[in-house]
């Protein structure tokens, strides 16, 4: 999220992951995956369930073991770094998992500061205020701010959950599926609300999603995972015009259909 | 790029031309982890009155983050508060975004203060609600109990309910799989009682009574007792902590809304399993500790295994077992029964099923030693 003097260099790679095999038992999910994402994009991330997206995600975020290939995150190699390094390189992420993963014994407000108070030196009164500052960027009412993550509906979660991946105003946030279980007018403030944060925090946004709302919206950039491998990425131009199946009846199936009309008939 | 290499934030006031006002000039990076330096500054800041115009200078600012932005637009809002009048100078697009994007208050939420409580209030209402939770716990083992009886299915007036898979594991869970630690524990017990018993009736010259010391004790009180205390503390908190872990991720209500009775799904078998296993493991641990006090008797006082087990067989009548293992089965409800209970009342934090876990062995430990003390009472009226 750095915003150097001067244009941010294009293309400036933030994530890569090389020749990535991941596997449970005898069962390989992924296959010498390779995937860049770049600064100050917004990378969507699709394919059918059960693909392994959110292993790729766990597996970027070192939660899961892998069997070969190398991540580099930030333009670093997590495996070369020292155990200080590698806590400054953390900060700088911000994860928002697929069920949210608040903790469940704190409230929002705490949830947010967690992350602040073990890795930052302000004092409670701003922390409070960026607390509050957070809840009211990703559209939480003020009042969700002492509730417990089990007082909640489930947009509320997405959103608590959201704001605390920004605790710490990251450079790369990681979403899993950030809008499923919102209304259609909350996923779309969602996908807006990503957006500004991004034009405005410069931040990079991996993000996990079956949302064609979302794609066709924000996403600068789409990669399908299908095969044990990123089968395509590119624009959604690219999407339209790559010839395979699964791809095919995704983006020009009936439900898609109707979204890319309406971009078309924009001006 | 490494976030320790980042320039502190900081910054400098100059006096505005003509003496109107301020212009501060802002450097560094303003972002949370370089910004602790500056705070102090930015409050002495917001106190001045200050005069009719200010002006920040971004130009040297090198990057700039929530906290940042936060910070100055608090600055800038309270200035213009104050009727001053406040410029930029030097803002990236970027910046000018962020900083506009901000709210210019937050709406702070405070949990209204509870009205103030009389002492009379303070004083009286932790007992009532105690004795209030003590009504709740007794109405919700009592439906437990009556639930556990009815059977799993609610609809169709099916009453079967009983699944024997279920029960067996839960034997093999609570049961066998106890039957070490159980044996060892009252081993070791026996072996006790046996040595202070033998050195206290030594003085007497009655170092053979120690067979009826410890085989009374054993077998009408200690064994058991221990029995049940350890199963509390083995299986009560494993039954809570499934019950309660069900409780939290909603998949008790998934069995309510099936038309199942969670109270027969999942506590029955557990209920039934520990009633058989119970009055088991203590004649398990009952072995274990005579045999623990035989090898003590036999080094410590040369009681050979055959005098142990003649005066064992002299000293212990059939009766004294019977008021042993009677309590077993009763002990085994209560430890159920207040495990389900808690784990019942598990809410939704990680935090309440730890509680609700520490509350159901603590309460079922005692439960278990109180009735213990009243079955003791009984035996001693009807002369048992
Ligand atoms: N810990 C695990 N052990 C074994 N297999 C696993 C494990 N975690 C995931 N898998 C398997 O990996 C595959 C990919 O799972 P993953 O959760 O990544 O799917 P996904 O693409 O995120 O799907 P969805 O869109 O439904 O979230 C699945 O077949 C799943 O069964
Ligand atoms: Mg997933």
């Amino acid at each position: 999220m750095d915003m150097q003097k001067g244009t941010p260099q294009d293309h400036e790679i933030v994530l890569s992951v090389e020749d990535l095999t991941v596997g449970f038992g005898s069962k390989v999910i992924l296959d010498q995956l390779s995937l860049d994402v770049r600064r100050g994009e917004i990378l969507g991330f699709v394919g059918a369930s059960g693909t392994g997206k959110s292993v790729l995600m766990r597996t970027v975020l070192r939660l899961l073991p892998r069997r070969s290939g190398t991540i580099r995150i930030l333009g670093q190699d997590y495996d070369q770094l020292s155990e200080a390094e590698r806590t400054a390189l953390d900060m700088r992420l911000g994860v928002l998992f697929q069920h949210g993963a608040l903790f469940s014994s704190l409230t929002v407000k705490e949830n947010i500061q967690l992350p602040m108070r073990e890795y930052l030196d302000l004092p409670q009164k701003l922390m409070d205020e960026l607390a509050h500052l957070k809840i009211a960027l990703t559209g939480l009412a003020p009042d969700a701010a002492d509730k417990y993550p089990s007082e909640l509906s489930g947009g509320m979660i997405k959103r608590a959950a959201l704001a605390r991946a920004l605790a710490l105003d990251p450079d790369l946030v990681f979403l899993d599926e950030p809008t499923s279980g919102l209304d259609p007018i909350g996923a779309a403030e969602f996908d807006e609300l990503i957006a500004q944060l991004r034009d405005t925090l410069g931040l990079t946004v991996y993000m996990v999603t079956h949302d064609l709302d979302s794609l066709f919206s924000v996403c600068d950039r789409i990669a399908v995972l299908g095969k044990k491998r990123v089968l395509v990425e590119g624009t959604v131009e690219d999407m339209l015009a790559f010839d395979d199946p699964w791809v095919q009846s995704y983006f020009r199936g009936k439900r898609a259909r109707s979204i890319v009309r309406t971009e078309d008939a924009r001006p | 790029m490494n976030s320790t290499a980042l320039p502190a934030a900081s910054l400098t006031t100059q006096p505005l031309d003509g003496g109107m006002g301020e212009r501060i000039v802002l450097s560094g990076a303003w972002r949370n982890t370089s910004l602790p330096p500056v705070l102090g500054a930015v409050d002495e800041l917001g106190q001045r009155a200050g005069g009719q115009r200010l002006e920040l200078d971004f130009t040297d600012v090198d990057q700039i983050d929530t906290s940042g932005a936060w910070v100055l637009k608090q600055m800038m809002v309270s200035a213009a508060d104050r009727g001053c009048e406040v410029r930029t100078r030097g803002m990236t697009p970027a910046m000018k975004e962020l900083i506009g994007a901000l709210p210019d208050r937050l709406e702070a939420v405070r949990a209204s203060a509870g009205a103030k409580r009389t002492l009379f209030q303070r004083l009286f209402e932790p007992i009532g609600r105690t004795v209030y939770d003590f009504w709740e716990d007794s109405i919700s083992a009592m439906n437990i109990l009556g639930a556990a009886v009815r059977g799993a299915q609610l609809k169709f007036g099916r009453h079967s309910g009983l699944s024997p898979a279920a029960v067996v594991n839960q034997m093999d869970n609570m049961g066998v799989r106890a039957v070490p630690i159980i044996m060892l524990m009252s081993f070791l017990i026996g072996a006790i009682i046996a040595q202070q018993g033998a050195f206290q009736l030594r003085y007497f010259g009655a170092e053979i009574f120690v067979v009826d010391l410890v085989g009374i004790l054993q077998l009408r009180e200690v064994g058991v007792l221990l029995t049940a205390i350890m199963i509390a503390g083995r299986s009560g908190s494993a039954i809570t902590a499934e019950i309660g872990s069900m409780k939290m991720r909603e998949e008790v209500d998934a069995l309510l809304v099936m038309g199942l009775n969670p109270v027969g799904v999942l506590i029955f078998p557990r209920l039934a399993a520990l009633a058989v296993v119970l009055p088991l493991l203590t004649i398990v641990a009952n072995f274990a500790a005579l045999f623990g006090a035989a090898v003590v008797a036999f080094t410590y006082s040369g009681i050979t295994f055959e005098v142990f087990l003649t005066r064992l067989h002299q000293a212990v009548a059939f009766s004294t077992i019977i008021a042993g293992m009677v309590k077993a089965p009763f002990m085994a409800l209560v430890i159920g029964v207040v495990a389900a209970v808690e784990g019942l009342k598990v809410g939704g934090s990680a935090e309440s099923l730890g509680k609700q876990v520490t509350a159901s062995v603590v309460k079922s430990i005692f439960v278990v030693i109180l009735m213990d003390g009243l079955f003791a009472m009984f035996y001693a009226s009807i002369g048992f």
